[in-house]
């Protein structure tokens, strides 16, 4: 059988990198998404360190200082309280981040599972599941978050709880959708006629595969789920003070924004400059991720 | 290659045409020559890869821009070269004089229109006629492909896709072109329908005069339909003549290599003789003749110079200097 | 067909009806054949003839509707076993004398996982091997055995071309050592010097291994280099089979002919007479009483619309199905 023996090596000179540093490296060709990534991370620090980095605490209330305008000592100002706007800012990261990604986690969690079982099974599981989804995205986004938070009461886990059950029925209808392209693929039926059983060709055939649009999509929902959670902290369900809370930032600045924009500029602009963050990372992750767009 | 230039409908000179990708240059098609008389049909025949669509595409001007480049070379459409045109002028030759068939014809229909009104938009983008003239136009063009009077009223859906390349058919020949590029017209069509596409394709040209480039990797539906033939291979054309010189003593060892790797109909054997080693990276191609390093002639200037096309029986020329010497001609 | 041995696996009156929105598909309607240990028998017929549901109903990918698929019993006993009836732990067990190569080496194979890994995915789910050293060893002789270079374990299916990547299919069908191979249109997504290559590949690991093949393709001229025998599907149904050089010489069902006279030489000059088929192979849903291939046959009588041809041998080893088989064999095969 030698003649099937691969004689020449023809291929060569190619570079091949690791499916991870495929996606990097269309990645990085996308300035918005680096700038995305960018943002993204300076978040993340600021949110693990900021005990560190803040030049003052978040609820130290300074009364001769109030309303100030942005100083070297106040390097954003500070607020009718006499709090340093920056420091607020920074320790609010920390509660928006959180809220983001654990609210993202628990809908991809709950939302996964029941996508991936209704995908998967299809049949009357799926239906039932499916139209149960439909009736909750039926429902306003924001009203269903109001309502769950209503009835659990305000604070930061009931905030995140909220947020992410409201997003559940998105990622339930990605996942289903993405587990039902991927499982009817030869692939799978290929591994079927090795022997390889349902648990083993979900968890390493399917899942895999799936994972780009669901990466893409968590990346977005971060964004919205940080948008709720500062809608809802401005309508005073979220966070309650004195922690600081972009959203109730916002809402406790806007009596003043006549005198005193500043105290509503800051939460502003971070929040629309974190959303914007987020959308442009996800984005690029879209393009970077889909094979299609390869070359 | 040369004809007489009136003679000529198609005369492309030293095309070259490039990908450029962030992985590298993709050298699609190299250099190419190719000439094509007024009611011809050629053949042109290579692997996934060879450069067969690259250089339709070029022609037509419909290469995606980027990645696609045309680095140089002419394409003499009628004596005017086809490259030199604005987008404007280019609209009025596609379809007009150049139509273009691809392979799934379901990609070339619009879902929502029925096939009638497909046939008479394409007669009223070329021709100054009412719209029930160009419906009428259109009627008889579908019953020329044999598509009955009472389907004309149908969706592009209603129809199997043999029956939706005859509707394809009808759309490139709607407005008598002068030129047919047909991209693998019937790879998608069983073998009894291509037969039906094959035949018809074959009476219509006959009845329009139209000249035609045939692309495609079969070599049977080559020798059935074209007058002339040529082998691309990485790009370049191997062997270019008509086609009984060329099936009846191939001489490139490419396109001897590829007439072998076929299973013969009429002969039993036990073990297909193959031509060893991959097609070459479009990225890295070898130095010098691109076959060289699969090839049992290969000597080492092979490796250093380009070959020429070298004119080894009339109107039958091949891309290889060692097997023209062997045959007295170099 | 020989009737020196038993065959290794007989097909009987298999069915598969799929349920549509329009009514019953029936993609495999009433077959029957068998094939002896270590033969080819090709399966050739156009685009929606049921020939790839009918190999997946065999090595039981599909469950069939009614009928039977029997195996030979592992060496040694003459019994059979009915693989469309086996429990799930029986069929696993099956599994590993039975398998399929697929025809897309761009679909068939997981994106995500390296050479090393598809070709151990067998391996692994039937926990062949104890220690990964011995496994690893397993996986390197299968690569040697459908001439991959060893240095390419390590890569992604992308990087591969379509004739590698189907060495890596076939490299997962061999891994457990089968009997029987369906290779469902394995070389027709790729260009003819891969293909003769694969080709080339598949004949000499049945000459090594004594593979039994069903070679299943809509392209003649590789069906006829490969095949010991040929069965020609229409509409769900099988027409006619036989040897493939009687096929081939002496078709004998009109379609048969047809399908025959339809394929490209690529002979200049060597002109045969083509029957062009009239109109296009007609819907599977609920099909009529009568022969599949009335509407489009040039013989056609009256009696075809009313009773459906049964396949029957008319010569040892000569299976046709239409009514007038014995009159055509009379004329000496085709009339034209």
């Amino acid at each position: 059988m030698n003649e099937n023996v691969e004689m020449v090596a023809t291929t060569g000179g190619r570079k091949t990198r690791s499916q991870l540093g495929e996606v990097l490296f269309r990645l990085r060709k996308s300035p918005l998404a680096m700038f995305g990534l960018a943002v993204v991370l300076i978040l993340i620090f600021c949110a693990l360190f900021a005990d560190v980095i803040a030049p003052h605490s978040y609820s130290k209330q300074n009364l001769s200082h109030m309303f100030e305008a942005p100083s070297r000592q106040y390097l954003l100002g500070t607020d009718e309280f006499g709090r340093d706007i920056l420091s607020r800012l920074i320790y609010g990261a920390r509660v928006s981040l959180q809220v983001g990604f654990i609210a993202v986690g628990i809908a991809l969690f709950v939302g996964g599972l029941l996508g991936a079982v209704s995908g998967y099974y299809g049949g009357w599981i799926d239906n039932g599941i499916m139209r149960v989804m439909d009736v909750l995205l039926s429902i306003p986004q924001t009203l269903l978050a109001i309502a769950i938070v209503a009835a659990l009461g305000p604070g930061l886990m009931n905030l995140m709880i909220a947020v992410g059950i409201s997003a559940v029925p998105n990622y339930a209808r990605i996942v289903r959708s993405s587990v039902l392209s991927i499982r009817g693929m030869e692939f799978i039926e290929a591994a079927r006629a090795v022997g390889s059983p349902d648990i083993r060709i979900i968890l390493k055939h399917i899942l895999p595969n799936s994972m780009a649009p669901i990466i893409v999509q968590s990346t977005l929902g971060v964004a919205s789920a940080i948008l709720n959670a500062a809608g809802l902290s401005f309508i005073g369900l979220g966070i309650q003070p004195p922690y600081p809370e972009w959203g109730a930032m916002l809402s406790g600045g806007r009596q003043y924004i006549r005198d005193y924009p500043h105290l509503t500029l800051y939460p502003g602009l971070a929040i629309m400059i974190t959303i914007l963050a987020l959308n442009f990372l996800g984005d690029g992750l879209r393009d970077a991720l889909d094979p299609k767009l390869k070359r | 290659m040369t004809m007489n230039a009136n003679d000529l409908l198609l005369d492309i000179r030293e095309l070259t045409i490039h990908y450029v990708t962030d992985n590298g240059t993709v050298h699609a098609v190299e250099g190419l020559n190719l000439e094509l008389g007024r009611g011809e049909t050629l053949g042109l025949v290579g692997e996934t890869g060879a450069g067969k669509t690259t250089t339709a595409l070029g022609i037509t001007r419909l290469l995606p821009v980027p990645p696609g480049v045309v680095r140089g070379g002419q394409i003499l459409f009628d004596g005017e070269d086809v490259l030199l045109k604005d987008e404007e002028e280019m609209r009025s030759i596609r379809g007009g004089k150049i139509a273009m068939i691809f392979q799934d014809p379901m990609t070339s229909l619009n879902p929502v229109m029925t096939v009638d009104k497909q046939v008479a938009e394409m007669i009223k983008l070329h021709r100054k006629v009412s719209e029930s003239e160009a419906l009428e136009q259109a009627a008889e063009m579908l019953d020329l492909v044999g598509i009955r009077r009472e389907r004309l009223r149908d969706y592009p859906h209603q129809f199997s896709g043999g029956m939706k390349q005859r509707v394809v058919i009808a759309i490139a020949l709607a407005c008598d072109p002068k030129l047919l590029i047909a991209d693998e017209p019937t790879t998608a069509l069983d073998v009894t329908i291509q037969a039906q596409v094959l035949e018809l394709m074959k009476n219509l040209k006959r009845q329009f005069g139209t000249s035609m480039i045939l692309i495609t990797h079969d070599l049977g539906i080559v020798a059935e339909t074209c007058d002339k033939v040529g082998i691309m291979y990485a790009g370049r054309l191997v062997e270019y003549g008509d086609t009984k010189s060329l099936y009846d003593n191939p001489n490139h060892p490419y396109t001897v290599g590829l007439f072998k790797s076929v299973p013969d109909l009429e002969e039993d054997c036990d073990e297909l003789s193959v031509i060893p080693g991959l097609m070459p990276d479009p990225m890295d191609l070898p130095s010098g003749c691109a076959f060289h390093p699969r090839c049992s002639h290969a000597e080492e200037a092979c490796s250093r110079e380009r070959p020429v096309m070298i004119e080894i029986e009339p109107g039958h020329f091949i891309a290889c200097p060692v097997r023209a010497r062997a045959l007295g001609k170099a | 067909m020989s009737e020196k041995s038993a065959p290794y696996i007989r097909v009987e009156n298999l069915k598969k009806y799929f349920h549509t929105k329009s009514g019953m598909l029936h993609a495999v309607d009433d077959v029957s054949f068998s094939v002896q240990k270590g033969e080819t028998l090709g399966l050739v017929g156009e685009s929606g003839c049921g020939k790839s549901t009918l190999g997946r109903c065999i090595i039981r990918l599909l469950e069939s509707t009614s009928g039977r698929v029997l195996i030979t019993d592992e060496k040694g006993t003459d019994g059979y076993t009915d693989i469309t009836k086996v429990s799930a732990s029986q069929m696993k067990e099956l599994r590993k004398r039975v398998q399929i190569v697929f025809q897309d080496p761009y679909s068939c194979l997981n994106p995500r996982l390296p050479v090393r890994e598809l070709i151990a995915e067998p391996l692994i789910v039937n926990r062949v091997f104890r220690d990964k050293a011995s496994m690893q060893r397993r996986v390197r002789e299968l690569m040697s055995i459908v001439g991959l270079a060893e240095r390419l374990e390590n890569s992604f299916p992308h990087e591969l071309d379509g004739g590698r990547r189907q060495r890596i299919g076939i490299a997962r069908s061999l891994a457990l050592d089968p009997e029987f191979i369906v290779l469902d249109e394995p070389v027709s997504a790729l260009d003819v010097c891969i293909q003769a290559q694969i080709l080339n590949l598949l004949n000499s690991l049945q000459k090594q291994f004594g593979y039994t093949y069903i070679f299943i393709s809509h392209n003649l001229s590789v069906v006829k280099h490969v095949s010991d025998r040929i069965a020609v599907m229409y509409l769900g149904k099988i027409v006619e089979l036989s040897d493939y050089k009687i096929l081939f010489k002496d078709p004998l069902h009109p379609y048969t002919q047809a399908l025959l006279s339809a394929i490209p030489i690529p002979k200049v000059g060597v002109r045969r007479d083509r029957i062009i088929l009239e109109g296009d192979v007609p819907s599977p849903i609920e099909p009529p009483e009568g022969c599949r291939f009335l509407g489009r046959c040039f013989y056609r009588q009256e009696r075809c619309g009313r009773e459906t041809p049964e396949l029957r041998e008319i010569e040892p080893g000569r299976f046709v199905a239409c009514h007038f088989a014995r009159e055509l064999v009379a004329q000496g095969g085709r009339t034209a």
